[in-house]
């Protein structure tokens, strides 16, 4: 915004090639402002940072087990050892370990759910949207349907039918919900293809794939980032129920789902098999949550308004505040 | 009016008609019931007299105008685990479901609407601040985890609650609250930000300017003006919850509703009972999403049904 203006073209093309790392920087002041939000951003990329160096960080293998040394508990306790931090499972394996590698599982099953549904939707969305008639009728009475079926008990039962795995879960939590993207990306598209711009695509003769996604989708990047966020949270906890009820990731692979089912038999004796990784999982959505939280606030602009509003009444406040004082000090004497 | 109730039933067919042909296609085509449903070491004449006995030996189609023909009758055949009728076995256990619930929900309503209007009334205060945060924590709990933490603290820790099953009305005590955290989470979230908007408004202005009570114009004029989202949100937290969300509590709490038959069912193979569950299921569905159309029309009497 501070920016001179450019009288000539190739000042102008220099400043733009640096125009993502000025955002950049943008977003790490937004990001200082607000504190919750930062520490979701810190929180996630050490997640990420944990679940991809996770065979380096963890300090045994997640499967092997360890007969000798079942059910130890964490090393604060007096049977404790430092050999095994956060104790030992019924099988002896290692739960800090296995936590880490939870992370991945977790991470991997919510990014790629969110991009096939999210890639599906959005991609329905546009060409309900832009097209309009037929194809927009049938998109939407589709999705209107879809919204009406009983997705979880149907996810149930194709998870048991065709085998629960990774890739199933990660398949039948796409079919399950890419409508969300689909709606919003309409709503959307159906009130940008009216601008002037759009039209003066259409004008010059631009085909619709081009207008669509070189003159529509860059319009919705911040809604629908700030969508998928949420849902990856959403995802998130669904593996994990999932994995819970013993649907979705199977024993020889972990996940934090998976290990608390494990260590719900053991419940009453051993706490840390429960509750560890029912912290991670916590942790992770709540860390997802905060920066989805901060991210809606920052790209919507009634909200910043908003805050503008609040922060302007309290400087104000203050200023009148001086004022009276000011007024009431000469009096006194 | 009754375009609109024609239409609305024609979408609500089409909706039960899809799942349940989804759950046949799915259950015929891509197991083979007879395999699972048998011990292994059954002779070939025993798997062909069982198929005869479920009608799995005709051809495929055949089968499907059979299964529709019972599905208007409502008659989904026997349970192959309990041996009797699978609609008597969801009759049995829909309204445990229903009542968990009802419980569940209603106790988020009545905390979240109090708090969520105490949040609005000075956003960005303290009592806002630690309502957002909470209501993010909620968020981002595991439900099952969520439950099993209950178990331990109020029925072994403490032993003032019992563990699991059903019986006295303690007994729906941590179910119903692991249920409604999540719920009262996402509704004070909304309760909080749709009644921040609506007490900004100007009529809200004038209402105190003319001198109205406090509680009238932010209880009465305020909240039904934003009751709108908060009613779509209480609806759509009742079909998730009958639609199947519920199994994870039932399976904590072992509460015998119709998530818990649901789960045993597809633990056991038992095709027939799960078409039923999934079949009343749908049609829960869609009846909420019919009467909660209604609903609105009756808040917001502008609204024009189409």
């Amino acid at each position: 915004m501070t920016q001179p203006r450019t009288d000539t073209l190739e000042q102008a093309l220099a400043q733009n090639r640096f125009e993502w790392w000025d955002s950049l920087q943008e977003l790490g002041r937004e990001l200082k402002r607000d504190k919750p939000g930062l520490i979701g951003v810190i929180l996630i990329t050490s997640l990420v940072l944990m679940a991809v160096f996770a065979p380096y960080i963890a300090p045994h293998d997640p499967a092997a087990q360890d007969l000798t040394a079942r059910l130890a508990p964490p090393v604060w306790y007096d049977k404790g050892t430092w050999n095994h931090i956060l104790g030992t499972d019924h099988l002896g394996r290692d739960v800090l370990s296995r936590t880490i590698h939870g992370a991945r599982v977790s991470l991997w099953v919510g990014a790629a759910v969110v991009l096939c549904a999210g890639g599906f939707g959005v991609v329905m969305g546009l060409m309900a949207g832009y097209l309009g008639g037929r194809t927009d009728a049938f998109i939407m009475r589709w999705i209107d349907t879809q919204v009406a079926f009983p997705g979880l008990l149907l996810a149930l039962i194709i998870l048991a039918v065709i085998g629960p795995s990774l890739t199933t879960v990660v398949v039948v939590l796409s079919l399950n919900g890419w409508m969300v993207y689909g709606r919003m990306t309409r709503s959307a598209v159906l009130s940008i293809r009216q601008s002037p711009y759009v039209e003066a695509a259409e004008v010059v003769g631009c085909r619709w794939p081009r207008i669509l996604f070189r003159h529509i989708l860059p319009n919705l990047t911040s809604p629908l980032l700030t969508l998928a966020i949420l849902e990856f949270a959403r995802i998130v906890l669904a593996e994990a129920a999932l994995s819970f009820l013993g649907l979705g990731i199977q024993p020889p692979a972990t996940s934090w789902g998976l290990d608390v089912a494990m260590g719900k038999n053991y419940m009453f004796m051993a706490w840390w098999l429960v509750t560890i990784p029912g912290c991670a999982i916590a942790v992770t959505v709540l860390a997802i949550n905060l920066v989805a939280s901060w991210l809606r606030l920052i790209s919507d602009p009634q909200e910043r308004e908003k805050q503008y509003a609040r922060h302007m009444a309290g400087v104000m406040r203050k200023k009148l505040h001086a004022v009276l004082e000011k007024e009431k000090t000469p009096e006194a004497p | 009016m009754g375009r609109f109730i024609y239409r609305r039933l024609v979408h609500g067919l089409i909706v039960i008609l899809g799942v349940t042909v989804i759950v046949f296609v799915v259950t015929r085509m891509v197991g083979d019931p007879v395999q699972v449903m048998l011990p292994l070491e059954s002779t070939p004449e025993q798997r062909a007299a069982f198929e005869q006995k479920l009608g799995l030996d005709r051809p495929i189609h055949i089968q499907f105008v059979e299964f529709m023909g019972n599905l208007v009758r409502l008659d989904f055949g026997e349970s192959l685990w309990q041996k009797r009728p699978a609609m008597d076995i969801v009759f049995e256990k829909l309204p445990m479901t229903i009542l968990l619930t009802a419980v569940g929900i209603g106790f988020a309503c009545v905390m979240a609407i109090p708090l969520g209007i105490i949040a609005a009334l000075r956003p960005g205060g303290w009592v806002d601040r630690v309502t957002v945060f909470g209501s993010l924590l909620g968020l981002s709990v595991p439900q099952f985890w969520l439950g099993l933490l209950f178990i331990v603290v109020f029925a072994v820790q403490f032993k003032i609650l019992p563990t699991s099953g059903t019986g006295t009305p303690s007994h729906i005590l941590l179910p119903a609250l692991t249920m409604g955290l999540p719920t009262l989470a996402r509704l004070v979230m909304l309760v909080r930000s749709s009644m921040i908007d609506e007490l900004n408004r100007q009529y809200v202005k004038t209402s105190f300017a003319k001198g109205l009570p406090f509680l009238r114009v932010v209880g009465l004029h305020a909240l039904r003006n934003a009751g709108l989202p908060i009613m779509t949100l209480v609806g759509w937290e009742v079909i998730r919850s009958l639609a199947g969300y519920s199994v994870v509590v039932e399976t904590v709490f072992a509460w015998p509703g119709i998530g818990l038959t649901a789960i045993q069912a597809i633990e056991r193979e038992d095709l027939i009972l799960i078409q039923a569950i999934v079949f009343t299921a749908a049609v829960c569905v869609v009846l909420i999403n019919i009467a909660m159309d209604f609903l609105y029309k009756l808040i917001d009497p502008r609204l024009k049904l189409t």
